[in-house]
C-alpha cells in the first residue's frame, strides 16, 4: 500500500473472499512480513507525479517486493501495482496516456494468452474475461523488437479482446521472463462476484491463492 | 548550480497530448504541426563545476526523472 493507494482494501477484501489470508504491507516496511504472493494494488501513488508508478519504484517496501520475486515469489500488480513494476523494471514495457486522453471506467473483454502460469491456471487459452479497467495511463508500450522478444518468449498474458486504450497489440497484461511477476491494468478485485457484473477477475486471484497455498504446503510438507 | 531538464516523448511514440494542444491551436487559427507536450524540471544542484552538474543531472535523468524507454531528456546548464 502507498500513499495515493486506493484498491488496497477491494483487493484486500477479494482475497479474503477467496479465502485467503490477506495482510496490507504499508510501503514504508523495509522487509515483508511471512508472505506466498504479494498483491501491488491499483491507485495513484504518490499522486502519480512526474510519471505513474515512478516514486512508489522507490519505496522501501518496492525493494523489499524487487528481493522477494528476484527469490521467486509470486507478484501480481494490478493497475498501478503495474505501472510501479514497470518503472522497477520487474516487468517490460511503460504505460503511457490512453489514446484517446479518456479515463476509461468500463467492463471490458480479455483474451487469456497463457494458461500455464500461477495466475492463469484457472482458465484456459483463448478464453474470454470481463473484468473491468479504470484508468487514464494504461496504454502499454513496448518498442518493437521487445515486442518480438516477448512475443517469442509468450510474456504477453492478456490482450483487450477490442482496442481499448491504444496499447501495443492490446496488451493488458504481461509477466517477467520466469513467469512468477504478473501486471494488467483490468481489475480482477472488482469482478469477484457475480453481484458487481463478473466473477472472471476471481480466476485470476483464486489461481493466485491456489498457487500461493501449493507452495506453503510444499515448504511445509516437503 | 540552476539547471533545466526537458523531458520530452521519444520521436514515435505517439504522443496524445501533443495532438490534442496541435488540434486546440488549429480551432484558434494557428497553422501548427509535430505539437509535442513534455516536462520541464527546474532544479537548484549544489556542485563544484559544470561537468559535476551534469553528470549529476544525467544520473537524476537515467534513475528518475526520465523512462528512458519512452523519453528523451536534455539537461540546460544556467550557470
Amino acid at each position: 500500500m502507498y500513499p495515493g493507494s486506493n484498491d488496497d482494501h477491494d483487493a484486500l477484501w477479494a482475497l479474503a473472499a477467496l479465502d485467503a489470508e490477506a495482510v496490507p504491507v504499508w510501503h514504508g516496511e523495509p522487509e515483508l512480513p511471512e508472505l506466498d504472493a504479494v498483491v501491488l494494488p491499483g491507485g495513484f501513488s504518490y499522486g502519480d507525479y512526474l510519471r505513474c508508478g515512478a516514486i512508489a519504484r522507490f519505496s522501501p517496501a518496492t525493494a523489499a517486493v524487487r528481493d522477494f520475486a528476484e527469490a521467486g515469489g509470486l507478484v501480481l500488480g494490478i493497475c498501478n501495482g503495474f505501472q510501479v513494476l514497470c518503472e522497477a523494471g520487474l516487468l517490460p514495457g511503460a504505460l503511457l496516456r490512453n489514446e484517446s486522453l479518456q479515463f476509461i471506467c468500463r467492463d471490458v473483454r480479455l483474451t487469456v494468452e497463457r494458461d500455464d502460469l500461477p495466475f492463469t491456471a484457472r482458465c484456459t487459452r483463448g478464453q474470454r474475461l470481463v473484468i473491468p479497467v479504470k484508468h487514464g495511463d494504461g496504454r502499454w508500450f513496448a518498442p518493437p523488437d521487445l515486442v518480438a522478444e516477448l512475443e517469442a518468449n509468450r510474456q504477453i498474458v492478456l490482450r483487450y479482446a477490442e482496442p481499448c486504450n491504444g496499447s501495443v497489440d492490446d496488451v493488458a497484461g504481461v509477466c517477467n521472463a520466469r513467469g512468477n511477476v504478473l501486471g494488467l491494468m483490468p481489475h480482477p478485485e472488482h469482478a469477484v462476484d457475480p453481484l458487481l457484473g463478473s466473477a472472471d477477475g476471481a480466476l485470476i486471484l483464486a489461481a493466485l491463492v491456489d498457487a500461493a497455498r501449493d507452495r506453503t504446503l510444499r515448504t511445509v510438507l516437503p | 548550480m540552476r539547471v533545466t531538464v526537458l523531458v520530452r516523448p521519444k520521436e514515435g511514440i505517439l504522443d496524445p497530448q501533443g495532438e490534442a494542444v496541435e488540434t486546440a491551436l488549429e480551432h484558434l487559427g494557428f497553422a501548427v504541426s509535430g505539437a509535442r507536450v513534455g516536462k520541464v524540471v527546474d532544479l537548484e544542484v549544489d556542485a563544484a563545476d559544470e561537468a559535476e552538474a551534469r553528470t549529476k543531472v544525467e544520473q537524476m535523468c537515467e534513475r528518475l526523472l526520465a523512462n528512458p524507454l519512452i523519453e528523451s531528456y536534455e539537461i540546460e546548464l544556467h550557470g
